[in-house]
C-alpha cells in the first residue's frame, strides 16, 4: 500500500516483512528510527517470531548478528559512520564465514572532525570487507533493495548493505509502496542456511586455515562475490515480475545510454542529477546519468559497456581516499581502461554539505568549457579562501593549533548546521 | 511545484508541520516530500524543515533555497537567522505573532511582496486557548491552507489524526481550524 512515511520508518516495516528471527543493533544517528521502529514492531507483537538484541556496541551487534545467523536465523542489522567501524572486525567474520546478513547503512561522515551528516565514507571505508553492496537512490529502493537483499544474501550464503544515504533519505517523508505480507511471502522462501550450527549435528565454523589452505578460501570467496554479478539482475528482474516495479540490478541510465557526457553517482543524489540532465538536454546538451545500484561486487563489464561510446565522464562521488583521490573513480578508470574516456573525478556532498542543481550545472558547464582538466580532483563548492587562510596560519606559526577549530572560528559558526 | 521553508525553534514542531503538511498534500493525491535540517538538535536552537509538493514525482532533494512560501514559527529568529533568503517578491509569507509586520519593524520591509500573501497569525495564542500547550504547527498549517490553497483544512485535520490520536489531534484540528477561519476571513475583510 502506498503511504506518505518516513524514511527509516519504511525500511523498518520492509525489514520486518521480511521475517527476520534476530535483529541485532546498537542505535546511532542517522539509523537510530530504523532500529528503534524495529524494537516496536517486536515489542507489540507485529514482527513475531523476532528475538531483537539491544546490545553495547556496534561491535557486539554484529558479533551477535554472526553467532544467530550460524545458528540458522535470517538476521538483520543496522549501523552508521564510527558504529560500521567498531564493527570492522567482525564485518571481515561475517563475510568470511559466508553468513547471510542483512544490514542497513544509513550513511554518514567519519571523524575526526566529528559530523553525523550524510556522506559515503562510512561504507567505502569497508568498501573491499566481502559484503555486497547495494545502493538506495530513493526511499521506495530502500525498501525494495531490503526485500531483494534478504533473497540475494540467503541464495549466495553472503552478507549485504542496502546503503541508503543518512537524514536525506532516512529522515525524508515521502511516498512509499510498502509491499504486504503475502507479496513478501510469495517473494522470499524461509531461509535455509547453507552451513548450521545444531547440537544434534555438531559442525566446526570458523576453523583456523593454515598457509597450505587460506588462499584457497579466499578464492572461493571471490568467486562467490562475483556470482552476485548474475544473481543481483536475475532477483531485480523477479521482483519486477512480482512486485510490478523495477528497482535494484547492477546499473541504471537516466535517460539513456550513449550520451557525449556521462554523470556517474551513487545514492539519493541521483534525483537531483537526473533533474539536471533534463534541465541540460532541453537546451541540446548530450548529458545523461549512470546510477551505481551494485558497488560490490564491482560490475566492471557492464560499466564499460555503458560509459564506452561516451566522450567525457564524471565520477561524483561523496567520499575520498586522502592521499590519493576519488574511490568509485578509480574504480571507474579500470574499467574503463584501453578506452580514450576522459574521467573527472569530482568530490561532493562531504559531511551533508547539499549538492545543488546550481553547482552541478556550474560543474558541468566547467567541464564542458574544459575549465576543469580530467585526471585533477576537484571538491564541488569548495571555499578556496577558507583553505588558504588556514594554510597561510600554519606557514605563519609552529603552533597555529587545530584545523578545524581555526576554521569554524573563521566561518563564525555558532552552532553546525548543514544548511 | 511548490516549496515550502518552515523555520522555528526545537521544541515547536518544526518537523513535525513539515511532515503533516506533506501527509495533507498526499492525502489530496499529489506527490509530497517532507524533510528536516538537522544541526545539533537542542530545544530552543533554530530548526529549518523542508516542504515539496507537486504533481509529478519528486526526484531533487537539494534543501529548499527559493521557496514559495516560508512559515516563521517563531517571531524572535526575525534578529537571528536569514529567514527571508530567497523569498521572491510574489511569495507567501506567514509569521507567528500577534502582533503586526508594523509593530514588528517590518512595515517597509513586506511592502516589495503581494499584500494578500503575508499574514500574520497568533498561533502560539490559538494553540494556548485550543491545545492547551504553546505549539503553533498545526494553527499555522490551518492558516497555510487558507492563505495558499496549496491544501484544504480537511486535508490538514486528516494529516493531523492519523499522527495524533485523542485529546491532542482535536486540539490541534481545531487550532488548525480557528487559524483557518480567522486568515480567510482577514482575507475578505482587506477586499471588503
Amino acid at each position: 500500500m502506498r503511504s506518505q512515511i518516513e524514511g527509516s520508518q519504511a525500511v523498518a516495516r520492509a525489514v520486518a516483512l521480511c521475517r527476520p528471527e534476530v535483529v541485532s543493533a546498537y542505535p546511532i544517528s542517522p539509523q537510530t528510527h530504523i532500529v528503534e521502529a524495529l524494537s516496536d514492531l517486536v515489542r507489540t507483537g507485529e514482527l513475531s517470531p523476532c528475538e531483537y538484541l539491544m546490545v553495547e556496541s556496534e561491535f557486539a551487534a554484529l558479533s551477535a548478528a554472526i553467532g544467530a545467523s550460524a545458528a540458522g536465523a535470517r538476521t538483520y542489522t543496522a549501523t552508521a559512520s564510527q558504529g560500521l567501524l567498531y564493527m570492522a572486525e567482525a564485518l571481515y567474520n561475517a563475510s568470511g564465514l559466508g553468513l547471510p546478513i542483512v544490514m542497513t547503512i544509513a550513511n554518514r561522515a567519519i571523524g575526526a572532525p566529528i559530523n553525523i551528516w550524510n556522506d559515503h565514507s562510512d561504507v567505502m571505508s569497508q568498501r573491499d570487507c566481502g559484503w555486497i553492496q547495494l545502493f538506495a537512490e530513493s526511499n521506495q529502493e530502500a525498501v525494495d533493495l531490503h526485500v531483494q537483499a534478504f533473497a540475494l544474501a540467503e541464495e549466495l550464503s553472503l552478507p549485504v548493505t542496502v546503503n541508503m544515504d543518512g537524514f536525506v533519505l532516512t529522515h525524508a517523508v515521502e511516498p512509499v509502496d510498502l509491499p504486504s505480507q503475502a507479496q513478501v511471502d510469495a517473494f522470499l522462501p524461509p531461509f535455509e542456511p547453507r552451513q548450521v550450527l545444531d547440537p544434534g549435528e555438531p559442525v566446526t565454523i570458523g576453523a583456523m586455515v593454515g598457509p597450505e589452505a587460506f588462499t584457497e578460501v579466499k578464492v572461493l570467496m571471490h568467486a562467490k562475490q562475483m556470482q552476485a554479478l548474475d544473481v543481483v539482475p536475475r532477483i531485480a528482474s523477479d521482483f519486477e515480475d512480482a512486485f510490478g516495479r523495477g528497482s535494484g540490478g547492477l546499473l541504471r541510465t537516466y535517460p539513456r545510454e550513449g550520451a557525449d557526457t556521462v554523470v556517474v553517482a551513487l545514492g539519493s543524489v541521483l534525483g537531483t542529477i537526473d533533474e539536471v540532465v533534463d534541465e541540460l538536454r532541453a537546451e541540446n546538451v548530450d548529458v545523461a546519468a549512470l546510477g551505481i545500484r551494485c558497488f560490490r561486487p564491482w560490475p566492471l563489464e557492464e560499466i564499460r559497456q555503458a560509459l564506452q561510446g561516451a566522450r567525457r565522464v564524471i565520477v561524483l562521488e561523496k567520499a575520498f581516499a586522502v592521499g590519493i583521490g576519488g574511490i568509485v573513480g578509480q574504480n571507474v578508470r579500470l574499467a574503463l581502461s584501453g578506452l580514450p574516456v576522459p574521467v573527472f573525478d569530482v568530490v561532493a556532498g562531504l559531511g551533508g554539505r547539499p549538492i545543488t542543481k546550481r553547482s552541478l550545472h556550474t560543474l558541468l558547464a566547467d567541464v564542458l568549457h574544459e575549465r576543469i582538466e580530467p585526471n585533477q580532483l576537484t571538491f564541488l563548492d569548495l571555499d578556496r579562501e577558507l583553505v588558504q587562510r588556514e594554510l597561510h596560519r600554519v606557514s605563519q606559526s609552529p603552533r597555529s593549533g587545530p584545523h578545524a577549530e581555526n576554521i569554524l572560528r573563521d566561518v563564525g559558526t555558532v552552532a553546525a548546521g548543514s544548511h | 511545484m511548490f516549496q515550502v521553508r518552515i523555520h522555528g525553534r526545537g521544541g515547536q514542531g518544526v518537523v513535525t508541520a513539515a511532515e503533516l503538511l506533506s501527509v495533507a498534500a498526499f492525502l489530496e493525491g499529489r506527490e509530497a516530500q517532507a524533510f528536516p535540517t538537522f544541526g545539533s538538535e537542542r530545544t530552543g536552537a533554530p530548526v529549518v524543515a523542508f516542504c515539496r509538493i507537486d504533481d509529478s514525482v519528486i526526484r531533487v532533494r537539494e534543501p529548499i533555497t527559493e521557496p514559495d512560501a516560508l512559515i516563521v514559527q517563531d517571531p524572535t529568529l526575525l534578529h537571528q537567522v536569514d529567514l527571508f533568503a530567497g523569498l521572491s517578491d510574489d511569495g507567501y509569507l506567514l509569521l507567528n505573532t500577534g502582533r503586526s509586520f508594523d509593530d514588528l519593524g517590518l512595515g517597509a520591509f513586506v511592502e516589495r511582496f503581494d499584500v494578500d500573501r503575508c499574514v500574520t497569525v497568533p498561533a502560539t495564542e490559538i494553540a494556548r486557548e485550543h491545545l492547551g500547550r504553546p505549539l503553533p504547527n498545526a494553527a499555522l498549517l490551518g492558516a497555510f491552507a487558507a492563505l495558499t490553497g496549496q491544501v484544504s483544512v480537511d486535508s490538514v485535520a486528516a494529516a493531523i489524526r492519523e499522527r495524533f490520536s485523542g485529546p491532542t489531534a482535536e486540539g490541534n484540528v481545531t487550532a488548525a481550524e480557528h487559524a483557518h477561519a480567522r486568515v480567510l476571513q482577514a482575507g475578505r475583510a482587506s477586499h471588503a
